[in-house]
């Protein structure tokens, strides 16, 4: 009986005697689940696209933050670094589109599949050799990012809200919206989800693919820089940061792999419910929790809708 | 030999073959300015790989193609479709998730020159440009009598509408040439009657040469001007339908006469 009231009762009542905290455990969740979003966003852009689960997208934002902070390092200043940054990440989608996607195309999924690991390690070796493998700090500062916390009296009590965390929500939303804007209504927009239904076709209209390919694996290199940066400022810029990228894989299960909406609500729930998880229920497993809560949560969905929350459903004849 | 001004497309002595699989064997033949030209020929005669090669999914190992009279190297289909190759698919290869009429705006895609960055705030000159692609769009739907699906996913469409907004995106690049290969598969004889029409419409009145597979023998008689008649991948005749259907070969090869 003790247990039972310790899971359905004892976490709400805490819940209403204490709203500020749980605002405070919600606003953190909702940060979190926002960069969950942004990063589930660019596994979406290249697997609509292209057909491929890009395992690279992890590694691709370590690189991305650690080539802005790189470079800052070696005397470049941080406007010069950023700008810079974006470059390399243009060129990184050329070389991915020349060396890894023609060569391959017509290839089954698996083959590409393994190709992003190769991209990988290609990138933790060359982002090592060049830029060393110490952790680095993000440069916020000469960014402009803003540091210091708003505190906001309410709900009886004080909620802390990191100015930086604020930050990084108003620009993941912004560019949220404008990818979703950018895919819906113009051309290319048009052009990628033409391509994303059937290649051939795509072709006959005179879309050319390694153009689109670019175009999607550069989109998905900014929004890796974007992530990284953010990611960066919250621990610092190491290659462990690429673990950050398997907490997409439940809000792709979640929100579903095609669906653009879906990686972004899917990043919310799971967001906010792991540090729910993790503040009111995860004191009676003794802590903890919240590294696996992500794919709880993802697997009792999963149950009720195998194609996820916003997934289309694939129906294969047999 | 210089080729006359009339002939938009030539196919020079082209051969193709995947692996050990010759599916076509030094085949040549040309399409006139302005013509219906069909190709028939029994099933794996080589037809749809001919159309392959003709707008650049395929590049033969042999031969080339000449290309209103200019000599062309290995092409790609999008630069195909550039120079005015528009065509249609066998097994209708549509973008089922969208709709009909952005589908039929696809078509368009090489004719939006207008810069992004204006084109996502629809405002300035990239509306307009949308305004007036989208006014031939609903044009060309208006011609082929598929207003009321025009905001309707073409994945849940029925066969023969399928067939229809494929023609229709075909049209919206306002092509040079109108590749069509069996635009009248599975359609009962109403739904072959009125893709007849647009046919001969698109090739009469909007200016597209068109060169069409099609195994329903009545409607490639009463449709084009020539016949190429294809059988394992070689040519056997190549002439007005009515000496065609008379040819002994031809009879042969469909019958299945012995070679």
């Amino acid at each position: 009986m003790d247990l039972v009231r310790a899971v359905f009762v004892d976490p709400f009542a805490q819940m209403i005697a204490a709203p500020d905290l749980l605002a405070q455990t919600i606003w953190e969740g909702f940060v979190a689940g926002v960069l969950y979003s942004l990063i589930a966003l660019g596994f979406v852009l290249i697997y609509k696209a292209s057909g491929v689960f890009n395992f690279a997208q992890g590694i691709m934002m370590v690189f991305a933050a650690l080539t802005l902070v790189g470079l800052h390092e070696k005397g470049v200043p941080a406007w010069a670094a950023l700008a810079l940054t974006v470059a390399v990440m243009y060129g990184l989608a050329l070389a991915i589109e020349r060396l890894v996607l023609r060569p391959l195309v017509n290839q089954p999924d698996i083959i590409l599949f393994m190709a992003t690991f190769g991209v990988t390690y290609f990138l933790i070796g060359f982002g090592e050799l060049v830029f060393g493998g110490n952790p680095k700090s993000m440069i916020t500062k000469e960014l402009y990012l803003p540091d210091g916390a708003l505190d906001l009296h309410i709900l009886g009590g004080r909620v802390e809200l990191q100015k930086l965390d604020i930050a990084a929500a108003a620009i993941a939303l912004t560019m949220v919206v404008s990818l979703a804007s950018f895919f819906q209504r113009t051309r290319i927009g048009r052009a990628l989800r033409a391509v994303a239904d059937d290649h051939q076709a795509a072709l006959s209209v005179g879309i050319s693919l390694n153009q689109i390919w670019v175009i999607v694996w550069f989109t998905a290199g900014i929004v890796a820089l974007a992530t990284g940066i953010f990611w960066g400022a919250r621990s610092e810029v190491s290659f462990a940061l690429q673990v950050v990228a398997l907490k997409a894989l439940p809000v792709l299960i979640l929100g579903g792999l095609t669906s653009v909406p879906g990686a972004i609500v899917g990043g919310l729930i799971i967001g906010v419910g792991e540090k729910l998880g993790e503040f009111y229920w995860g004191p009676l497993l003794g802590g903890g929790i919240e590294s696996w809560l992500a794919y709880v949560i993802a697997l009792a969905f999963l149950l009720v809708r195998p194609q996820g929350l916003f997934g289309e459903r694939i129906i294969e004849r047999v | 030999m210089t080729a006359p001004n009339d002939i938009l497309l030539a196919v020079e002595h082209v051969s193709l073959s995947f692996g050990g699989v010759r599916a076509i064997s030094d085949v040549s033949f040309d399409i006139r300015k302005g013509e219906v030209r069909a190709i028939i020929g029994p099933n794996g005669a080589g037809k749809t790989s001919m159309l392959n090669v003709v707008n650049g999914f395929y590049h033969p190992q042999q031969g080339a193609i000449r290309w209103q009279g200019q000599a062309r190297s290995r092409m790609k289909p999008h630069e195909a479709a550039a120079q005015g190759i528009a065509r249609t698919f066998q097994n209708v290869a549509l973008f089922k998730g969208m709709t009909t009429l952005d589908n039929i705006m696809t078509g368009r895609s090489l004719r939006m020159r207008r810069n992004i960055f204006w084109q996502a705030m629809r405002h300035g000159p990239a509306l307009d440009e949308e305004i007036e692609h989208r006014r031939v769009c609903e044009e060309i739907i208006d011609f082929l009598e598929i207003e009321h699906i025009r905001k309707t996913a073409v994945g849940a469409l029925p066969y023969g509408l399928q067939k229809r907004v494929e023609l229709g995106r075909a049209l919206a690049m306002e092509p040079v040439l109108l590749l069509l290969d069996e635009p009248m598969a599975g359609m009962n004889r109403e739904e072959k009657e009125d893709m007849s029409r647009f046919i001969v419409e698109a090739n009469r009145y909007r200016g597209a040469t068109v060169a069409l597979i099609e195994h329903d023998m009545g409607v490639v008689m009463d449709l084009s001007d020539r016949v190429v008649v294809l059988d394992y991948g070689r040519k056997i005749a190549d002439d007005v339908p009515d000496a065609v259907k008379s040819d002994k070969k031809v009879i042969g090869a469909y019958l299945g006469v012995g070679q």
